[in-house]
């Protein structure tokens, strides 16, 4: 964590901007675009302050180096982004891209996803990263020439890769079923977390319909009205303060759901030991039979049954100089294979280990940041109830003089 | 016991109580109903036992209501509970709305026994004390239908001439006291009945929010326990938050009703007030017009006349009464939903403080360890 960028260099998402322009088709969108802010941290001389730089991004170069980390880094469980749209909304908030909340609290997210990028001991010495938050112009086509998504895998084929491997690690197949579940749970507990925001509002501000009658009441009462009409105001202030108590929930609730998100880099980095253990076992095939190939036409025995076995019998045997020919040729292909195997077995190995490397670090920050997360909650709570007790004393007092 | 009546007058004093509980269902070939059991326990010398227990139907109620307002028809008589509830979807004999009437009914019966007048009411007293043949009986005697429809008649007649004109100003303030206070009752007894539904709908949810966090704990290790926590502290503000609904629907429900029901009992008290002055000046703008006889109809007149006097005073009292207890009523049962909301609350915080305790105690043994 010492050499890490965070170190080095603050970074914000300080700001977010509409705008209007064209997009690849030609028509004209409205988007949002985000400053980006960094300043080196060495102590500059006399106090002074290092010079800040910026400049602006949009939501979808975001998108692209993440896609871009994930594709080169892909034993590295990497950071997720906010989410593109409002998820999980209790009906005051809206899911409305451009409002004014939800890009606020994008705003916050893609600076946290930076800053988890810049803290990560591998990814913050990426090249095209530091790019990202300090070349504006061109960095896009820096990104297309690395050629990265060249080497992404294709959805089939991992997917075929998860049906069909054989012996994946236990580890990851374990660490995939966790990461099922979380994701599962999360999910639920959003959607349920939600739902009860939505039925607290109506609580608080239901009680705000006291106020304007204990006033009209108030006016036709002697010894009554004073204690009515103070009750009021503080049944206008104990619906009014349900407000900001939701508002700071949301931040609960995005960080939760950044844990949802990351559930997904766990999944990548499981699927992506899959296909490595898949083609592992397919290249450990695929040399076997070549092996018994070749055994079969240096003896002639024939074991397994084979068209040209069977053409061959029918036809006539090939001559031994052809067959000589056959035999050089698996004989180099089995030597190429059996390299290729070699290094295949180590890369696996190397990937299983620096994966569970990056999956343990992972694994000691997600239990620190959730475990923050709930005292964070149970924080918000214990504030939410002193002002409730807060304003019922007053209302008590009130009602009591009445 | 938030249901059982509170004190009006002198406390010390009372010597007479009362109660009703215990509702049995009684099935008949024409009919199927409800009885309930009113006890009775008094020092009195006019009773001849020092208890009573009697089964009473919501008839009797309505029977002995008709009897007091006739006896003393400016007088306000306390609100019975309605014949059925149109809104809602409850069953005319769900357990709810038989232990709501049942609450409603002992309630009725001890402001009755609270009130100086009513309370040596001799209908009253044949309610609490005769068995059911007795009190069938004594039900046929009394004006007989035809006499009371020709009363009714008489009235609207009187009403229609209003009795307004020469109202007394006190009792045109009265009026508008009733008219506002009416509107503002109704629409305080609607807040109530939403805020009432509102927390339930947040009970309903509560419900599911906690266990979520319990669920979630058996796939972690090291935050199972933080996970654990926090779906306890949730559980228990639930429970805490359905303490909270059942003082609504003990307390604050019950009173606004009775005094949306006590709205239209005020109306209909200073209507009969009216007919009463109406009846009055009809037969004094009727003499106007005669020259002779004057001396004849002057006994009738001055006994109208100490009626309307009788009937003014017997009201003005008893507004003043109803107003001082309707505000002690009122203020009872705010205070009692403030303290309600205070101890969810309190609840509320002390579990929630017990938890963050719990946590920051780890991490500070995890920073030494």
């Amino acid at each position: 964590m010492e050499d890490c960028l965070a170190k080095k260099m603050e970074i914000t998402v300080s700001e977010a901007e509409k705008r209007t322009g064209r997009n690849a088709m030609n028509m004209q969108e409205t988007y949002t675009a985000y400053l980006i802010e960094t300043r080196a941290v060495e102590p500059q001389s006399e106090g002074q302050c290092a010079p800040v730089d910026s400049l602006w991004r949009r939501y979808s170069e975001f998108e692209l180096l993440r896609n871009y980390l994930s594709v080169t880094y892909p034993h590295i469980v990497v950071p997720p982004l906010p989410e593109k749209r409002a998820d999980f909304v209790w009906h005051k908030l809206s899911a409305d891209n451009m409002d004014p909340d939800f890009v606020e609290r994008r705003r916050i997210g893609l600076e946290n996803f930076l800053l988890r990028v810049a803290s990560h001991p591998v990814l913050c010495q990426d090249k095209i990263f530091y790019s990202f938050l300090t070349q504006e112009g061109g960095w896009k086509e820096m990104v297309n020439e690395t050629g990265f998504q060249l080497k992404a895998d294709s959805r089939l084929k991992a997917l075929n890769a998860t049906f069909r491997v054989k012996n994946p690690d236990k580890r990851f197949t374990e660490l995939k079923h966790y990461s099922d579940e979380l994701q599962s749970v999360i999910s639920h507990l959003l959607r349920v977390r939600a739902r009860v925001a939505d039925r607290l509002y109506g609580v608080y501000k239901v009680h705000g319909n006291y106020g304007r009658v204990f006033s009209e009441w108030s006016a036709i009462e002697k010894e009554m009205g004073d204690g009515l009409q103070s009750a009021g105001h503080h049944m206008d202030v104990y619906a009014a303060s349900i407000d900001d108590i939701l508002e700071e929930e949301e931040h609960y609730a995005d960080q939760l759901k950044e844990y949802l998100f990351y559930a997904e880099a766990l999944r990548a980095v499981c699927r992506k030991h899959e296909l490595m253990q898949y083609d592992l076992e397919m290249a450990a095939q695929d040399l076997t039979s070549k092996k018994q190939q070749c055994e079969e036409l240096a003896t002639g025995t024939v074991r397994t049954f084979s068209l040209k076995g069977m053409t061959s019998k029918l036809f006539g045997q090939e001559t031994p100089e052809q067959r000589e020919a056959k035999i050089k040729v698996l004989e180099e292909q089995i030597q190429e294979g059996e390299e290729q195997l070699k290094s295949k077995n180590l890369e696996g190995r190397d990937f299983v280990k620096s994966a569970w490397a990056d999956i343990e670090r992972f694994k000691e920050q997600k239990n620190h940041d959730l475990k923050e997360a709930l005292i964070n909650y149970a924080v918000m709570q214990i504030s939410m109830c002193k002002k409730g007790i807060q304003v019922w004393t007053n209302a008590k007092e009130c009602f009591s003089k009445m | 016991m938030i249901n059982q009546y509170k004190f009006e007058d002198e406390p010390e004093l009372r010597d007479l109580f009362i109660t009703v509980d215990d509702p049995e269902s009684h099935i008949t070939a024409i009919e199927t109903f409800i009885t309930y059991r009113v006890v009775t326990k008094t020092s009195r010398g006019e009773f001849d036992s020092s208890e009573y227990e009697v089964r009473r139907r919501y008839q009797d109620f309505l029977w002995l209501k008709s009897k007091l307002e006739e006896a003393h028809p400016t007088l306000i008589i306390p609100p019975l509970p309605e014949k059925f509830i149109m809104k809602g979807m409850v069953e005319r004999f769900s357990d709810e709305f038989i232990e709501t009437r049942r609450k409603a009914l002992h309630k009725f019966l001890n402001r009755i026994a609270d009130h100086p007048t009513l309370t040596f009411n001799e209908d009253f007293k044949i309610f609490l004390t005769a068995q059911a043949w007795e009190l069938s009986s004594h039900k046929k005697q009394g004006p007989g239908l035809l006499s009371r429809m020709g009363q009714t008649v008489r009235a609207v007649a009187s009403s229609v001439r209003g009795g307004v004109k020469n109202r007394p100003e006190i009792f045109t303030e009265m009026n508008d006291y009733v008219e506002i206070f009416s509107q503002k009752i109704n629409v305080l007894d609607k807040i109530a009945h939403r805020i009432y539904k509102e927390e339930r709908e947040y009970f309903n949810e509560m419900k599911e929010y906690g266990p979520i966090h319990t669920l979630w704990s058996a796939s972690e290790e090291d935050i199972a326990d933080s996970l654990k926590g926090v779906a306890s502290c949730i559980n228990k503000c639930c429970k805490a938050t359905e303490k909270r609904m059942a003082g609504l629907s003990e307390n604050l429900l019950p009173i606004l009703h009775e005094y949306v029901l006590y709205s239209d009992i005020l109306m209909g008290v200073l209507k009969r007030r009216d007919q009463i002055q109406g009846e009055l000046d009809c037969r004094v703008d009727a003499l106007a017009n005669k020259k002779t006889e004057k001396d004849l109809f002057s006994e009738e007149i001055g006994k109208l006349e100490d009626k309307v006097e009788c009937a003014n005073n017997a009201l003005k009292a008893d507004w003043d009464r109803w107003k001082q207890n309707m505000q002690c009523d009122m203020r009872s049962t705010f205070t009692n939903v403030a303290e309600n909301n205070l101890h969810y609350y309190e609840e509320c915080l002390a579990t929630w403080e017990s938890f963050l305790a719990s946590q920051t105690v780890d991490l500070h043994v995890e920073e030494d360890s």
